[in-house]
């Protein structure tokens, strides 16, 4: 099972740096979103993946059954998650900025604007 | 108290030095330069006094004093001093003619604005120095050693709005820090075969020289030293140092500094003299040095030129001494040198003060006008040249001595640069104080004021006194200093040796010198006319080096800096697949994902297919508003896997995030207009490589992650520890707010400095606009 997560990841990956290597400024924004799924989903495979166990535990015990999920990377990923909005939101905000004045989809032409 | 302060005298007495850096700018300013510097020369006479006082009888019967403070016992650093016959005498030059530069600086620079700074760089280089010979942790050592690199630097650029001193203060600085990192490298060697950084317990370790790795310690240790001490090829920062103030070049680059290498050398002579390489790194240096400083010296007219390549001369004697093991020979030549060099460079400084020249051929009988100095600066060239009864002499025989258990061609080097050397002083004194009739000066010349007077009178008494009666130098401090340094036996010292090879080199040599004195004024002209050593010396390699540096800088940020955003993606993965993927290649061979079973779970292949579908359709849509809807696809994609592989929390989060993604893409996207194809088809291939290059990377990365887990995982911590500490059951929570709240803190702090970012951002400049149009 877990070698088609690793393809997942890969394959994200592999769009996401295409995306990066784009001139277009809102296609780089994409490059950007598809990183941080990558990202998100290397975690949370290298963490190792279980089944149908969730970090929770049972209300009559103060221990979890043997064999439950790893809770620390689920943390980890679900901060990363969040903070990867805002840093998309933050991004989108200077795109819009940016074609709202120069009216222009491509790094090429910001280059020239800054000269 | 008392007792405390004596038992860390040395300690002290550096620290006092670098106080009194600190008091000096307020002194003199409040005081004035005069009052003010010679105040401050009071505090070297102190702590010479304290220092021979306390330690002088012990050390100079042969003892040695240790004082050790624990400073950062954990890197075996700490604040240990050693007094011993070598640290003596050393510590007496800096000390000694500390005073006596002190006292003429005050009124060299009276008058000079920028007085109050100097002290305060002199007094530090005071400090560093005297710390740098009494050390007894090496690496303590090292931070004077380099300490003193920097005060150096700082003097050279005194007139700091002279470009030539500019680069003459980082030319030294380059060259003397980067022979200190080799050395600090050579240090460590040292210190790991010795077991220890203390001089004191390295020196009595007995056949150090045996140990493996003494070769390498020797060798960069000798290299740092070379540096220091401007041995070939290392020497042209020296006569450039001259850019100083003429205070400075006797003090530091004359007397005590320059002489530090030579120091280190002759502390560690008797533990690596009997190295099989002591002799071939040092004579070699030392005797290339030795003439080369000779002759330059020669071809250059310039008042303190000649004399900086008389130093380089002197260094370079003193480096074949120590390599020839003539330990005694070179502490004596070294005593000498310092009286009689530093005698000649505040003459120079007298002449150029009280006259205006600056070459030998602009200035003529000043005898006449100066007659004091006159005397000192015939004393202290005769010593320069060898001739008895002066200390001069001694040291000149010792040397002519010491080249007869060396190589013939070190005895002939040695025979030519004596000459050279004192036909350069005799033209330098007998030209310009007793030639011509005294007019012709670029001003009207008079005596210098006794302060100024002082530094080569006293210097010259030394020099005459030890001359006459050369027991009163061994009995105080040569004989402790030889056998510091690693003379065997008794050493001693005397004016007259009988007829000998050594006083028939000495006369050969002088007859030279009288025949190339009188021709100087023609040969000087032809000398300075061949211009070889400027188009190949080692200083024209030292400009190709820095030029090369530069060079190679502007070369690769040309290359790796082409303000294109693809190209620096692009170059992060190259390296990435270059590095990472290489090194797997090479390590592991291509990854067979083994017992890889593809069929046997349909959910997550379905699962992989909707993310990986949804990707690729974002990639290839040629309008924002597609590719929105297909990353919304693929966010639910990703939740799915997190429902999936128990992560209901994380699930959740996506699922919101990807909402709000979404709403907030398609508000923003919309206005966007349509993709246009900006790259060519080859840019787009080659990108396409790569990109693939870097998800197959990832993939098997990935895989081999899943393979092979190296550490048990932590998280059983947490999981135990949920219910009974945190009080929750969901632990996925529990750490976000209790265990690592911390983390969602700064988690928040993002978000919200986000918000700023994007309301200032979006609504910023129409807010802008609508103040500007308000009346």
């Amino acid at each position: 099972m877990a070698v088609w997560l690793a393809i997942t990841v890969g394959g994200l990956y592999g769009c996401a740096f295409y995306m990066l290597m784009r001139r277009s400024i809102t296609k780089t924004l994409i490059g950007l979103i598809l990183l941080s799924n990558a990202a998100n989903l290397l975690i949370f495979v290298a963490a190792g993946l279980t089944e149908a166990q969730p970090a929770l535990i049972p209300a009559d015990s103060y221990l979890p059954e043997p064999g439950t999920a790893d809770p620390l990377a689920q943390a980890l990923i679900l901060t990363a998650i969040v903070i990867g909005f805002g840093v998309l939101a933050f991004a989108m905000a200077l795109i819009y900025r940016a074609h709202e004045v120069l009216h222009v989809d491509d790094f090429d032409a910001l280059k020239d604007a800054d000269e | 108290m008392i007792s405390d302060i004596a038992s860390h005298a040395m300690l002290v007495a550096v620290l006092a030095c670098f106080a009194a850096a600190c008091a000096a700018p307020p002194l003199l300013t409040r005081l004035g330069t005069v009052l003010g510097g010679r105040l401050l020369a009071l505090l070297p006479l102190i702590l010479l006094g304290v220092l021979l006082s306390g330690f002088g009888a012990e050390v100079a019967a042969g003892g040695a004093v240790v004082q050790s403070l624990a400073w950062i016992p954990g890197l075996s650093v700490s604040a240990s001093f050693l007094f011993d016959g070598l640290s003596m005498l050393m510590a007496v030059l800096v000390l000694g003619i500390g005073v006596l530069i002190l006292t003429f600086a005050a009124s060299y620079l009276d008058g000079d604005d920028r007085a109050p700074r100097f002290f305060a760089y002199l007094m530090s280089f005071m400090g560093a120095m005297l710390g740098l010979v009494l050390s007894d942790n090496l690496l303590l050592l090292f931070v004077f050693w380099e300490l003193t690199s920097v005060t150096s630097f700082l003097l050279i650029g005194y007139d700091h709005e002279d470009e030539k001193a500019r680069k003459s203060a980082f030319q030294g600085l380059f060259v003397t820090v980067a022979g200190g990192l080799v050395m600090l490298a050579g240090i460590i060697v040292l210190a790991e075969m010795a077991g220890s950084y203390e001089l004191s317990v390295i020196l009595a370790g007995e056949d150090l020289h045996a140990a493996p790795g003494a070769g390498l310690a020797l060798a960069l240790i000798a290299i740092g030293c070379f540096t220091k001490s401007a041995q070939f090829p290392f020497h042209f920062w020296l006569p450039n140092a001259m850019a100083a103030p003429t205070p400075v070049s006797a003090y530091l680059h004359s007397a005590t500094m320059v002489k530090a290498g030579v120091y280190l050398l002759a502390r560690l002579h008797p533990v690596l003299g009997e190295h099989a390489h002591w002799f071939w790194w040092l004579v070699p240096a030392g005797s290339v040095t030795m003439l080369l400083g000779a002759v330059l010296a020669f071809r250059s007219s310039g008042l303190k030129r000649v004399l900086a390549y008389t130093t380089v001369m002197a260094l370079g004697t003193l480096t074949l001494l120590l390599g020839l093991g003539e330990a005694g020979a070179a502490v004596s030549f070294l005593l000498a040198h310092a009286l009689y060099k530093g005698a000649l460079f505040l003459v120079a400084g007298i002449v150029t003060h009280e006259s205006g020249a600056k070459d030998i051929r602009d200035a003529n009988g000043l005898a006449r006008h100066m007659p004091v100095t006159a005397v000192a600066a015939l004393i202290a060239a005769a010593s320069a040249a060898g001739l008895p009864p002066l200390f001069g002499f001694i040291g000149k025989e010792l040397l002519m001595e010491a080249g007869q258990h060396g190589p013939v061609l070190v005895r002939v080097m040695a025979l030519l640069a004596g000459a050279l050397v004192a036909a350069m002083v005799a033209t330098l004194v007998l030209r310009v104080f007793f030639s011509g009739d005294g007019r012709a000066n670029p001003k009207a010349a008079h005596e210098a004021p006794w302060s100024m007077l002082a530094g080569p009178v006293v210097l010259g008494i030394g020099t005459v006194l030890f001359g006459l009666f050369p027991g009163l130098a061994t009995d105080s401090m040569l004989a402790a200093a030889a056998k510091a340094a690693g003379e065997e036996g008794k050493f001693y010292l005397a004016l007259w040796h009988g007829f000998n090879m050594a006083l028939l080199m000495s006369t050969v040599s002088l007859l030279i010198a009288v025949g190339l004195f009188l021709g100087w004024p023609a040969m000087q002209r032809r000398f300075a006319a061949w211009t070889v050593p400027e188009r190949f010396g080692a200083e024209a390699g030292y400009g190709r080096l820095l030029d090369g540096i530069l060079g190679i800088a502007s070369l690769q940020t040309r290359l790796l800096q082409s303000g294109y955003l693809r190209y620096y993606v692009m170059t992060l993965l190259l390296v990435l697949l270059t590095l990472t993927g290489g090194t797997l290649l090479a390590r592991t061979g291509i990854i067979v994902p083994a017992g890889a079973d593809f069929g046997s779970y349909g959910v997550p292949a379905v699962m992989a297919a909707i993310i990986l579908a949804a990707g690729m359709a974002a990639l290839r849509t040629r309008t924002a508003l597609k590719a929105v809807l297909a990353l919304g696809a693929l966010g639910f994609g990703v939740a799915l896997v997190f429902l999936w592989y128990s992560a209901p929390d994380l699930a959740i989060t996506q699922v919101m995030i990807e909402t709000l993604t979404t709403i907030l893409l398609v508000l923003v996207l919309f206005r966007m207009p349509r993709f246009r194809r900006l790259s060519t088809v080859a840019e787009r291939a080659r990108d396409v490589v790569i990109a693939v290059s870097v998800g197959a990377l990832m993939t098997a990365l990935v895989w081999m992650v899943i393979g092979g887990r190296q550490f048990p995982s932590i998280a059983s911590w947490f999981l135990e520890r949920s219910v009974a500490e945190g009080y929750g059951r969901n632990v996925v929570n529990v750490i976000l707010v209790d265990f690592r709240a911390l983390d969602t803190l700064g988690e928040i702090f993002v978000l919200a400095l986000a918000a700023v970012g994007v309301y200032a951002l979006l609504r910023g400049p129409a807010m802008l606009e609508s103040e500007r149009s308000k009346p």
